[in-house]
């Protein structure tokens, strides 16, 4: 065995190659900085379900005062915007089908006269279900606006919700998504970057000429992992400050906490991408391997559905995806403020994955051998 | 005088070097020749000589920056369509498919070439015929050995009858067998078919088959002539020196090579030395410099002339890219001697015991129960058909590849358990060029350093005396060294840790004749420091620097001796070269394996 500073020393050489072969590649010191930046930045603007400027279309029917309030109180709450006002309900069909309006809103001849006479008066609402999770947001807005409309009516219902959403006081969906994209963007990252590490070097021929060195399979192991973790943290930090400070989403959780959370989830990552590095023979595979991994990952991940509504089978396959854990203890720190002790269950998973892929991967850097 | 089939005038042609700044490289420089058609026309020339870039242009793949370029009569700027359509292009790689079997590679290639069914069988079954490859159709392409890849490259090349052959080094990396097969295929299509054949080659026996050789230089035209012409630049000046028996063949030729007053060139060959006196050297000196050996005059040939020549332009144009003997003059802080002891081994123990090593790959056995012994400071040959188990074999030797079964001492530690020990004591240069392209020499140089555990004061000083003594650059990226100095770095980064046994993996190939030579002086200088030196090559003659040589074929160990033992062992067909030594063990050994299959 060699003294510790040895064996330090050549783990510290090899961390440094590394390190310089990240920076010196264009290509992919390029990868290092834009992808974060920019995908972050999409995402922020572009993945969002809040609803601004619903296209809608009316058919008033009554063509009354009643109908022509409501109608403003719609415009006025800035989420809908009028497209067409139809004059006859052959119209409405076009509309929907052609994708021009979203909804539909018809207020039939007696809208008006029925009000008057304290009758119920129904109001159609057509909406396009090929969009789901918009046109149910949709309707909804439409009910609180026309609940509001009843109560200056005075007609108050007998139960009433008040709602007050914690964590996120305005529903914004922005707040639930972007503080995930802290371990899911730097993962899609960390994943390839590790991924190629070895495959490049197998490519390229360096593999041989590193593994006839008196380097270990650990040294290798600890000289390939921690230059890729430390890229990984890089990139989450980039997409946190962006998130804190570009977007201004409060955190109400330690900083410390989650970066150890990060850590745990960053050194699973680069273990399933060292593993499927040291598998492949070539760049081509390891790139073709990381990217059969990437869906599931981010699919049964919890980053843009729910886990508990996956189904069972799914949800237990959940553990085995660092993602999961990654973005659930995220999530936590950053919007519910959770303390070491409400996402200690989280590290489990995280570390037992770890553990496994990593020492894994260092195996087969010797036995995947011709 | 028959017509030309290429002419060439004034041709230039400039690439962008890669890496920013790097400026621009030429890699021809005004080039003007003329090859006649009907004839076997050889382009040799060291490396970066333009040989490649100028079968490109023929073939219509490259644009010339100016000159004029005609190829059977037509103008390939213009239409290289035409071109192509005429000729047939065999580049260094060929583009075999090789989950494709042999006849499906065949057919592939008749149908982009458009040849008429009608013709097919005829010419296939002729391809086969030539190439001896009739057994092997059924045969995915990918596993056919490299000397069977060329030949069937050369058949895909030839599956429509072109009216000019364009050879792109085609026996690069291939050994003297299948080398020997390629050129009767090539000389006999020339011979039935008078077909037009330019071949760019490295090997000067090759080019001596020719009728018509250039020698190419940095873009230019160097000399041309035919062979015999060529020859006589030579002519006078081409001994054998016979060392006493107490002096091994290469001490003589290195204190030869070292004389580059007296001496142009100097190689061992079958126990003597071959060597060129310089025009005006005194007969007292090379007296003195014999020390007695006596020296015969001898027959000059095409490699004598292709020497002298480089050597010229050495002198007029001064050091080109891969200077002869620059900083690889013996040097004793080469020897292990003057670093760390080397400790567990003893000055008797061999460096390398080789007990029963087995291999296997599935049901296929790539090396069969083989044994030796390679002693401290001795200089080991791995010679082999391509696929005969060498590289299997190399490969476990450097804890590469676990052996299936055997025992394997290097350097006196059991490959199989203290590993991470034993490889702290060899050196190990690959084949390909096998150091980080994007980092810079000394970030190399400190990379590798620091993972056989140097560091600091000591790290500094090594990588200062190999910066030295290879003559590199710090600052140059390692990715743009051209070939030769790309093949010191390695070199210096297999050594910085001073290793006790260096692996060379067929370090010469596609390295030319004076870069080798240089390369041998290091390795006989390393050698001579105690070093032990376990290397694999295609050029037999550089078994000739050999303290002994192992001839493998099949996984099984046909030969191993010293190169005389050796020669001895092939009988009189092969007595006095290495190249026929070698081809006649393996045509013997394979002989007898029919026969006891037979029987």
């Amino acid at each position: 065995m060699p003294s510790p500073i040895t064996y330090l020393s050549q783990v510290l050489a090899l961390i440094r190659k590394e390190m310089l072969a990240i920076l010196k590649d264009p290509a992919s010191r390029a990868l290092l900085f834009a992808p974060a930046l920019i995908q972050s930045l999409l995402f922020g603007y572009g993945a969002t379900y809040d609803l601004t400027h619903v296209p809608y279309a009316a058919l008033d029917q009554s063509r009354s005062a009643a109908s022509t309030e409501l109608l403003a109180r719609l415009d006025g709450t800035g989420v809908f915007e009028r497209v067409a006002t139809l004059d006859h309900s052959g119209q409405i069909a076009g509309q929907i089908d052609s994708g021009a309006a979203l909804l539909v809103i018809v207020f039939p001849g007696d809208f008006a006269a029925r009000l008057a006479a304290g009758r119920e008066a129904p109001l159609q609402v057509i909406l396009d279900g090929r969009n789901s999770s918009t046109a149910g947001a949709a309707a909804a807005q439409i009910s609180a606006v026309v609940a509001a409309f009843n109560a200056k009516l005075g007609n108050r219902a007998p139960l009433t919700i008040v709602r007050r959403a914690w964590f996120n006081p305005n529903y914004e969906s922005r707040w639930n998504l972007m503080p995930a994209l802290i371990a899911t963007l730097s993962m899609l990252q960390t994943l390839l970057l590790a991924a190629l590490s070895v495959a490049r070097e197998r490519e390229q021929g360096t593999f041989d000429q590193l593994l006839v060195t008196p380097l270990t399979p650990l040294q290798i192991l600890i000289g390939k992992a921690l230059p890729s973790i430390l890229v990984g943290l890089v990139q989450s930090t980039i997409i946190f400050l962006i998130i804190r400070f570009w977007f201004q989403i409060p955190m109400n959780g330690s900083v410390w906490l989650m970066y150890l959370g990060l850590i745990s989830f960053t050194t699973a990552a680069v273990g399933i991408g060292l593993s499927i590095s040291a598998v492949a023979l070539t760049m081509q595979q390891a790139m073709l391997y990381t990217f059969l991994v990437m869906m599931p990952l981010m699919l049964l991940s919890g980053l843009l559905t729910p886990v508990r509504t996956m189904p069972e089978i799914l949800q237990v396959a959940t553990y085995v995806n660092p993602l999961r854990f990654g973005i659930d203890l995220v999530r936590r720190v950053y919007l519910e403020g959770a303390t070491f002790a409400d996402i200690a269950f989280d590290f489990v998973p995280l570390l037992a994955m770890a553990a496994i892929t990593l020492p894994l991967a260092a195996w087969l850097f010797r036995h995947r051998l011709n | 005088m028959t017509t030309p089939t290429v002419t060439v005038e004034d041709l230039r042609k400039t690439f962008d070097a890669a890496g920013a700044g790097a400026g621009r490289v030429t890699a021809l420089d005004g080039l003007t020749l003329v090859a006649r058609a009907g004839q076997l026309t050889a382009l040799v020339g060291p490396d970066g000589a333009g040989k490649t870039t100028l079968m490109r242009i023929f073939a219509g793949l490259l644009r010339p920056d100016s000159g004029k370029i005609c190829v059977l009569g037509i103008d390939v700027a213009l239409d290289p369509q035409a071109v192509q359509a005429r000729i047939g292009y065999m580049p260094q790689r060929f583009g075999l498919y090789e989950d494709l079997s042999v006849q499906e590679n065949l057919d592939l290639y008749a149908d982009l070439h458009g040849v008429p069914m009608a013709e097919r069988a005829s010419r296939f079954a002729r391809m086969l015929d030539l190439t001896d490859m009739a057994r092997f159709t059924g045969r995915p392409a990918g596993k056919l050995s490299g000397g069977m890849k060329q030949k069937l490259g050369l058949a895909c090349t030839l599956v429509r009858a072109p009216d000019l052959l364009l050879l792109d080094e085609p026996t690069v990396g291939v050994d003297p067998l299948s080398r020997r097969d390629l050129w009767a295929i090539v000389q006999q299509l020339v011979r039935d078919e008078g077909l037009s054949v330019i071949v760019s080659t490295a090997y000067l026996d090759e080019a001596e088959r020719c009728t018509q050789v250039f020698v190419m230089d940095r873009g230019r035209l160097l000399a041309e002539g035919t062979p015999n012409a060529l020859k006589t630049r030579a002519k006078g000046l081409t001994y054998t020196a016979m060392p006493p028996a107490d002096l091994p063949a290469r001490d003589l030729q290195a204190r030869l090579i070292d004389a580059p007053r007296l001496i142009v060139d100097a190689v061992p060959m079958a126990g003597n030395v071959r060597f060129i006196r310089q025009p005006d050297a005194e007969a007292a000196g090379l007296q003195d410099l014999l020390a007695g050996a006596p020296a015969e005059p001898r027959g000059e040939d095409l490699e004598d002339a292709f020497m002298m020549l480089l050597h010229q332009r050495e002198a007029v144009a001064g050091p080109g890219p891969i200077p002869p003997d620059t900083g690889l003059a013996p040097d004793t802080s080469l020897a292990p001697a003057t670093g760390p002891a080397p400790a567990g081994g003893q000055a008797g123990q061999p460096a390398i015991v080789v007990r029963d090593l087995v291999r296997k790959f599935g049901d296929f056995t790539a090396v069969a129960s083989t044994s030796f012994e390679v002693a401290r400071g001795e200089i080991f040959g791995l010679l082999g058909p391509n696929g005969a188990g060498k590289t299997t074999t190399f490969r476990m030797l450097c804890g590469l590849l676990p052996a299936t079964g055997g025992t394997l001492l290097v350097a006196g530690h059991d490959l199989r358990r203290a590993r991470a020990q034993a490889r702290g004591r060899i050196g190990y240069v690959a084949q390909k060029f096998a150091l980080y392209g994007a980092l810079s020499v000394r970030e190399n140089l400190e990379f590798f350093g620091g993972a056989y555990g140097l560091r600091g004061k000591m790290l500094r000083a090594r990588i200062g005396d190999a910066l030295e003594r290879f003559d590199l650059d710090p600052a140059a990226q390692s990715g743009q060294l051209p070939a030769g100095y790309r093949q010191r770095l390695a070199m210096a980064t297999g050594l910085l840790h001073q290793p006790e046994i260096l692996f060379l993996d067929e370090p010469t190939s596609g390295i030319d004749p004076l870069a080798r030579r240089a390369f041998w002086r290091t390795i006989t200088a390393l050698a001579h420091g105690g070093v032990t030196i376990v290397v694999t090559t295609h050029f037999m003659e550089e078994a000739e620097y050999c303290d002994r040589i192992a001839i493998q074929d099949a996984g099984r160990m046909l030969a191993i001796g010293t190169p005389r033992e050796v020669r001895a062992m092939a009988g009189p067909s092969g007595s006095h070269d290495m190249n026929s030594a070698f081809i006649a063990i393996v045509e013997q050994g394979r002989a007898r394996r029919d026969a006891k299959s037979a029987a």
